[in-house]
């Protein structure tokens, strides 16, 4: 098989605080291929973010990677000083946030911004940047791109202006493309745009995307995969059809429950108790058990292995779909 | 039976004109935003009234309307009968201030963090005089909360905690009308699934009427009786749910339910919607979803379209027959 494009091995990443030493990623891991788009979910805080900003080497002091291994396209990255990660960073891995005015800088227009990106990475001239600039402008469905690319972004709506940060993210031709949050912010029609570019964007280009999001709408439309998070660590990983239909793991199955649907009526939501817990209190074993109907004492006492399942990969003693369930009884 | 809230012809108009001084030397005139502009609906005793649409569209606008905290420019909102603004009997106006509470969006905004959660809930009630021995215990409990929580302050809860306090405060004066807005958009799912069971169950128990403001199709979905769906501070579609939900008449209603996604959506491609809101400091002529809209007309962008009844449903369209 080919060699992924990205490849996340038993990352672990710590916090050193007064309290001890916060683990907001822990023992995570997953590939995503060429031209395909890994769906990230998970609730606030269950460190969705923290793992691509891992990846692209933006973790904030005190916050570092304690183990485990980044590899892009087979290089390691983890351990790049920050110079190397500064060339990567743009060039081969891109980047989209959730907000998108505060993404872009206030003083410079559009055009200068994505100008600088281009000479920095590429080996181009300024005319040539700047036809660039205006391609990659017109791809991401910015109407009269020549015109506006004098324009600073104050002068473009929310979701032009997230356009202007795909156009930056993509315009040095990246490998990976890891995208935060990138339509928390936009309205539903401007987010069913958004999330048809990226769909294209990844289907011509053969971008590997990671879209880090908490609506499970979007990435029942949009992922190949999807990687549940919870409390730092991957709960469930699989396709995303299997993931969200016949979820293994108790906290996908509750995630998926409370979710309204429009074919359910005015049924009653099926309500995982409790929340999510804490960083600096979680539970000794499967940090799910507190709020788990399956749980036993097992769970209570150990985490448990990730192990595979028919669907793909879960953390859970008790993997709900029956096959797995065969297993754990023998 | 008589709707217990009543908005006619509703106008909210704001002056976002720059300061004189600019206006001078810019030669600019003044600049006015019409962020509700003649809405009109009536609300069914015991029932859920929702209102979607995409910000700007003036859905806050209206919920603050409603309860009183916004004036209007024009039209009128009666609540059981009573105009807040022109009512002279203060008596009245008491009362129906009582029946009317409101949550709001942000449970970390809405609570002040100086407050013990105690005097937080028993606030309306003390404002107007009342006797609130035990009641913040009481609606504690009633929410799912304990008792305990209320001596504790605001910081020590989560924002689906929060979130329950702020509904508890809502209840505190026995109100028959409830106006929230977007209750659950800063909640996860698994707690706002918490949440909406809740309101639920309290309405149930204590009768109460919503007016559920959401741009969360889903959400609004499970909750609402009867959906009013705005664009641009224009109501364009009201319909009961299983009707708006089944045969959306409104061109724009019919883009917001294709362009939402679905959790059986896999794969989805669909056309997404073209253009996005305009400004509303500068409204399209005539209908203002005629820029977008795939039906649009030389009359649609002359002339403004008028709430006509089709059935259970009241559209403002020119081209629904």
């Amino acid at each position: 098989m080919e060699t992924p494009i990205l490849s996340v091995r038993n990352l672990v990443v710590e916090i050193p605080t007064r309290h001890g030493i916060l683990r907001p990623v822990d023992n995570v891991s997953y590939d995503i291929h060429a031209g395909e788009i890994l769906g990230v979910v998970g609730e606030s805080g269950a460190g969705k973010s923290m793992t691509g900003n891992a990846v692209i080497g933006l973790l904030n002091r005190p916050a570092h990677i304690k183990s485990g291994e980044i590899l892009l396209s087979g290089q390691p990255i983890h351990s790049l000083s920050g110079d190397a990660l500064r060339r990567l960073r743009g060039k081969r891995m891109g980047m989209i946030f959730q907000d998108p005015l505060t993404s872009l800088n206030p003083l410079l227009t559009v055009g200068e911004q994505l100008t600088e990106t281009i000479m920095e990475h590429l080996d181009v001239s300024y005319a040539q940047a700047l036809d660039r600039a205006v391609a990659a402008l017109d791809e991401v469905g910015i109407p009269a791109a020549r015109a506006r690319i004098n324009s600073y972004p104050h002068e473009f709506s929310g979701g032009m202006r997230q356009r202007v940060v795909i156009a930056l993210a993509l315009c040095a031709e990246p490998e990976l493309v890891i995208a935060d949050e990138p339509t928390t912010a936009l309205d539903v029609s401007v987010q069913a745009q958004i999330i048809a570019l990226l769909k294209r964007l990844c289907r011509e280009r053969g971008v590997a995307v990671m879209l880090v999001t908490h609506d499970m709408g979007v990435i029942a439309e949009a992922a190949d995969r999807v990687a549940v998070m919870y409390a730092g660590r991957l709960a469930e990983l699989g396709p995303v059809r299997d993931v969200i239909l016949n979820a293994d793991h108790p906290y996908t199955a509750g995630l998926m429950a409370s979710t309204p649907l429009a074919s359910q009526g005015q049924k009653r939501l099926r309500q995982i108790p409790g929340s999510m817990p804490r960083l600096g209190q979680l539970p000794m074993g499967c940090a799910f058990s507190p709020r788990c109907e399956f749980a036993q004492d097992k769970c209570k006492q150990d985490p448990g292995p990730t192990r595979e399942t028919c669907n793909g990969r879960a953390a859970c003693w008790f993997p709900l779909s029956s096959t797995a369930k065969q297993e754990a009884t023998q | 039976m008589n709707p217990i809230v009543k908005v006619e012809n509703l106008d909210r108009v704001f002056d976002v004109s720059k300061p004189w001084l600019n206006r001078v030397i810019e030669r600019q005139p003044k600049q006015f935003l019409k962020a509700v502009s003649d809405v009109s609906f009536e609300i069914e005793r015991n029932s859920v009234y929702a209102l979607v649409g995409e910000s700007g569209s003036g859905k806050s606008t209206i919920g603050k309307i409603v309860v009183g905290l916004l004036g209007k420019s024009g039209g009128s909102v009666e609540i059981n009968g009573v105009d807040l603004e022109t009512e002279t009997d203060r008596a009245k106006v008491d009362a129906v201030r009582a029946d009317i509470q409101m949550i709001f969006q942000d449970p970390f905004a809405s609570l002040n963090p100086r407050w013990r959660v105690r005097d937080i809930i028993a606030e309306p009630v003390a404002a107007l005089g009342g006797n609130t021995d035990g009641l913040a215990e009481r609606l504690l409990e009633q929410v799912g909360l304990s008792a305990a929580d209320a001596s504790k302050y605001p910081h020590e809860f989560s924002g689906g905690q929060r979130q329950r306090i702020c509904i508890a405060r809502a209840l505190a004066s026995e109100p028959k009308m409830i106006v929230c807005d977007e209750p659950t958009s800063a909640l996860d799912v698994s707690v706002q699934s918490q949440v909406l069971n809740l309101m639920s169950d309290l309405r149930e128990e204590f009768g109460l009427t919503y007016l559920f403001i959401s741009h969360d199709l889903t959400v609004v979905h499970h909750m609402a009786d009867k959906i009013g769906v705005l664009y641009l501070g224009r109501l364009v579609e009201e319909a009961p749910r299983d009707v708006l939900f089944a045969s959306p008449k409104h061109p724009y209603t019919q883009m917001l339910f294709d362009a939402a996604p679905r959790m059986d959506g896999f794969g989805r491609e669909v056309e997404p919607p073209k253009g996005e809101i305009p400004d509303a400091i500068n409204p399209p002529s005539g209908c203002a979803f005629h820029p977008r809209c795939p039906l649009a007309t030389d009359l649609c962008k002359q002339k403004q379209p008028q709430m006509r009844k089709h059935g259970d449903t009241r559209v403002a369209c020119h081209m629904v027959e």
